[in-house]
């Protein structure tokens, strides 16, 4: 796969504080990228530099492999986590305004907007002011006015937070196509979670450094750890208190949490590379009824808190 | 409205003048007691006010009557023989205004003073005819004569020029100010931002705003020259006849009235280096509006609203104060004097002073160091301000101090 975006060992200081700390992260072509860590990390001193907004002390950036120019801003949209329009202009000026400002021609910019105000079903808005909206309503404005260009790298800092679950879902939907019609996407967070299910590459950043990146599958693969949460509805609990101490004399045994009707013991079993999940499973079988037998796959967020004290 | 402006400026005028007419239009009486008997012949009425004799009255009877009759006030001249000079007081409900007390001193005081004369032996009328005014033609060495108003109409024009100028820089500093807080208020800034460089945003507003400026101000001077050849039609002026007036007609001038007046006034318009003065405005009002709405817009990125820019509207307030000042006392006293010239080159102040200089024919390595050193002035301000803007359209939250804006040079 082609990277569209790379950064190449990117720093930035603000005077005495260090926001970027030698970055590099390669952004396939079409995929989308997640951008994760806690406030402050750096994110979006990353998103900016991109952006030509600020400049990288020192490392470049590429895009479709020539370095930033002038003439990227109108292959990249960019909706920034503090968003604004201007509260008393009408949404039709504006959102042609804006998209002129990023190199359209009025006309071609009247025919997109027209496409998506009705994509969007907003078509009557546009005779309004901003400040005649409601909050919701002025974020689908914002995203029309991200889009609209048809760039080919979409940058979203903070997605979702602000909108209301309905309009995240759309606006979700909609980026979906966009990534499906052959955008690249590059969401930045610190809520984690939020994003996981979507990304299909990230970047940890912590305290201006990148400490883990790649295919987010390849990530959690390494991250797995052969780890299992189980319920076993037992017969013999002296047999089974023994069992279980056997269990910890060789793997790593905590308490499970997981939603059941029963009372059975629930444990969490991290067998790393001493066993199978099938030699696991054939023990418990002889102590009672096994119910649960679980995978735990580890969130992004496991993965973010496990490296960070691991590079302490 | 920027048609009308200044129509409306001239209808301010005329009706602040009508208005003040008015006000001092009412009809007083005055009632007087005079003890002494000496000034009967003082108190003649006017058309603004008559008075009312009650001396043989007394005092007390005279404040009765004025109080019935709700007049105005009452002046009580009292005998007293032991001193040559009688105590006078004036008695009222309100405090009579400056004009009034002044009018009623000098009369008393030209009879007190009438008196003296004759009773040392001088002969008043003899006194009248020995008094003589005197009126100094002006003229410079190549014949070219001018008036007492002369100085008056260069001083006007300078003065207004160069407070128009002021006006402007605040006016439109402060729009440029309003619009950059707006959108880092509004948070689109970093919508635009990253479609056009912070450089190119800051340079729009302060050249649009300019524009605007330039154009408000041309057509004032298209609105004042049809003015000004309208009324030298209306008038029958000839402007070549202004430089051949001989002090016999310019002494006649001024004994006629009105008519007369505005002729000279408009020939002493016509004399002005009118030229000069529209291209000095433009000149120092594009160098001064870029010197200080890059200043202007710098404020407006480091604040987060409009009641944080107080604290750094001093350094812009006082330069432009301290020009005007300097220009009405230094300049109007001496229009080639060190202040004024030194003024007229700073940077800072220079727009405004060198503007009410030229008028006065200011020479011309003067005007070409003073424009320089404003040309390179401002471009050192756009840099610096542009720095700043850059870094604190982004900056939200802390209120920066002057300190944090050098640190933000760095950035």
């Amino acid at each position: 796969m082609n990277s569209l975006l790379v950064a190449d060992t990117v720093s930035k200081k603000f005077g005495d504080f260090t926001a970027l700390n030698d970055v590099s992260i390669t952004v396939p072509e079409g995929s989308i990228f997640g951008l994760l860590g806690p406030n402050g990390a750096g994110k979006t001193t990353l998103i900016r530099i991109i952006n030509q907004i600020t400049m990288p002390d020192t490392g470049n950036v590429t895009l479709g492999g020539e370095p930033l120019q002038q003439h990227h801003i109108r292959d990249i949209g960019y909706m920034p986590e503090e968003r604004g329009l201007y509260k008393s202009m009408k949404v039709g000026e504006q959102v042609l305004y804006l998209a002129q400002l990023k190199g359209m021609s009025k006309a071609e910019a009247k025919t997109r907007a027209k496409h998506w105000f009705e994509k969007l079903e907003i078509g009557d808005w546009w005779g309004k002011k901003i400040q005649e909206l409601s909050k919701g309503q002025a974020q689908k404005i914002q995203f029309v006015v991200t889009v609209m260009h048809q760039p080919k790298l979409l940058i979203f800092d903070e997605p979702f937070s602000g909108f209301d679950p309905i309009n995240a879902n759309l606006i979700k939907d909609e980026i979906l196509q966009l990534r499906d019609e052959g955008a690249t996407v590059i969401f930045s967070t610190h809520r984690m979670e939020s994003v996981e299910e979507l990304c299909d590459h990230i970047a940890l950043i912590n305290k201006s450094n990148k400490i883990l990146d790649g295919e987010i599958n390849t990530i959690k693969r390494a991250y797995q750890n052969n780890t299992f949460d189980i319920g076993v509805q037992v017969v013999d609990e002296t047999a089974f208190a023994k069992a279980q101490q056997q269990l910890a004399s060789s793997f790593k045994v905590s308490p499970a949490q997981f939603k059941s009707l029963g009372n059975e013991h629930k444990l969490r079993v991290e067998m790393g590379d001493n066993g199978t999940p099938n030699e696991l499973l054939s023990t418990l079988q002889t102590y009672g009824q096994v119910t649960h037998f679980v995978e735990v796959i580890p969130s992004v967020n496991d993965i973010f808190i496990q490296t960070v004290s691991q590079n302490k | 409205m920027t048609f009308l402006s200044p129509l409306i400026l001239v209808g301010m005028i005329l009706l602040i003048s009508y208005l003040t007419q008015l006000n001092s239009e009412d009809k007083r009486t005055i009632v007087v007691v005079d003890e002494s008997g000496q000034f009967e012949s003082v108190f003649f009425n006017t058309d603004k006010t008559s008075y009312v004799n009650l001396s043989d009255q007394g005092l007390d009877a005279g404040k009765e009557v004025a109080k019935d009759d709700a007049y105005y006030g009452l002046i009580h001249i009292s005998k007293n023989p032991e001193t040559a000079i009688n105590p006078v007081t004036f008695y009222g409900n309100e405090t009579p205004s400056f004009d009034f007390i002044g009018d009623i001193e000098d009369r008393i005081e030209k009879k007190i003073t009438d008196q003296n004369l004759v009773a040392q032996g001088i002969n008043l009328t003899a006194l009248e005819t020995a008094k003589s005014t005197i009126d100094i033609n002006i003229e410079n060495f190549s014949g070219e004569s001018s008036s007492k108003m002369s100085n008056w109409v260069k001083a006007g024009f300078g003065g207004a020029a160069g407070y128009l100028l002021m006006m402007f820089i605040i006016i439109y500093g402060n729009m440029v100010m309003r619009s950059v807080i707006e959108e880092k208020t509004n948070r689109i800034i970093e919508v635009i931002i990253s479609s056009v460089k912070p450089f190119q945003l800051m340079m729009g507003k302060i050249l649009g705003t300019t524009l605007a400026g330039i154009t408000q101000f041309a057509i004032w001077v298209l609105v004042g020259g049809v003015l000004l050849v309208v009324l030298t039609a209306v008038f029958g002026v000839d402007p070549s006849a202004a430089t051949s007036v001989n002090p016999a007609a310019s002494q006649a001038q001024e004994i006629a009235q009105d008519p007369n007046m505005v002729i000279e006034l408009l020939q002493e318009i016509q004399k002005l280096p009118l030229l000069q003065l529209v291209g000095g405005f433009f000149v120092y009002f594009i160098g001064g509006y870029f010197l200080y709405s890059s200043i202007y817009a710098a404020i407006g990125a480091a604040v987060d609203n409009e009641t944080d820019t107080q604290q750094f509207m001093l350094p812009i307030i006082m330069p432009l104060m301290l020009a005007i000042y300097v220009g009405f006392f230094a300049v109007i006293d001496n229009p080639h004097g060190t202040v004024a010239t030194v003024f007229s080159i700073i940077p800072l102040t220079s727009p405004i002073v060198m503007l009410m200089r030229i008028p006065f024919e200011v020479p011309l390595w003067q005007i070409i160091l003073s424009i320089t050193l404003l040309i390179a002035t401002f471009i050192f301000t756009v840099w610096f301000g542009s720095k700043i803007y850059r870094v604190g359209i982004l900056m939200y939250g802390k209120k920066p101090t002057y300190k944090d804006l050098i640190k933000w040079l760095k950035y």
